[in-house]
């Protein structure tokens, strides 16, 4: 088995884990913590994929900014155990049935259109941050103008809806 | 040497796991966490195509997802705040104002 094989497994099986072990949880920082595991093995398999900028970006923006959002809102609202209710009747009828049609539909999906396998191989392909930037800077220009003002009301938005009285 | 093909299932996996969480979860802030497992697993898939026909387009809609993701987590977030400290509660069965 070669390194980048073993590379795979290792981080796949930690973000099935990760993952599993987030809806497993009761506690709310429990499944935060598990959620930060998922998604540094994510960084780790795009850079298996070449994807240097995105798994920068993976653990800066979502592990380092997104994740520290949710565990201090965690810590500022001191959310305790998640309480045993009765579930609804919607979710013990359809909530794990419609997550097994999900799996087989992408399942079959993939096994009917998949057009021969491609293997990962490293440096095969590679994106680097300066095609990226070029791609990012002039095709999809608009996009990325359109994204400043989407944060910009995302900003007021939060900060108008968390703010006591104004 | 691993199929693309490995990492598609991988991203269902998680998209699946994400859907059992949205699903049966009751506390607001751990529902939310399942829609970014959710998300996560759709850049998984963006970049294993990206991967297979070799073209960088797919890194850019992961660039936007993540964008709209850190959006999406300020506004959420700040909307949790605001209906804790109105209804003194994140489990989604007490919140149901709307419900008759």
């Amino acid at each position: 088995m070669t390194a980048e094989a073993l590379l795979f497994f290792l981080f796949a099986g930690l973000a099935v884990v990760g993952a599993l072990n987030m809806v497993v949880q009761r506690h709310p920082i429990h499944s935060a913590l598990s959620l930060i595991l998922v998604m540094v093995s994510l960084a780790v398999l795009y850079l298996l994929l070449g994807a240097e900028f995105i798994a920068a970006i993976q653990v800066i923006v979502y592990a380092g900014a997104i994740m520290v959002l949710f565990v201090f809102v965690i810590m500022l609202l001191n959310a305790g155990e998640e309480e045993r209710t009765n579930w609804s009747r919607l979710a013990r009828y359809l909530g794990l049935p419609v997550a097994v049609t999900l799996l087989l539909e992408m399942g079959w999906l993939l096994y009917r259109t998949w057009p021969g396998e491609t293997f990962v191989e490293a440096d095969r392909f590679v994106g680097r941050t300066a095609a990226i930037g070029h791609l990012l800077f002039k095709d999809y220009v608009l996009p990325f103008e359109l994204t400043s003002v989407l944060i910009l009301v995302a900003i007021l938005g939060a900060v108008v809806l968390a703010k006591r009285e104004l | 040497m691993i199929p693309v093909s490995y990492y598609l299932i991988l991203s269902a996996i998680l998209f699946g796991l994400g859907v059992v969480g949205f699903l049966t979860k009751r506390n607001l802030i751990t529902i939310f966490m399942s829609i970014e497992l959710m998300l996560n697993a759709v850049n998984l898939a963006f970049v294993a195509f990206a991967y297979t026909w070799q073209v960088l387009s797919g890194h850019i809609f992961v660039f936007f997802v993540i964008v709209v993701a850190a959006a999406e987590a300020a506004v959420g977030l700040a909307i949790i705040i605001v209906i804790f400290r109105t209804r003194g509660s994140l489990n989604v069965e007490r919140i149901d104002l709307l419900k008759w």
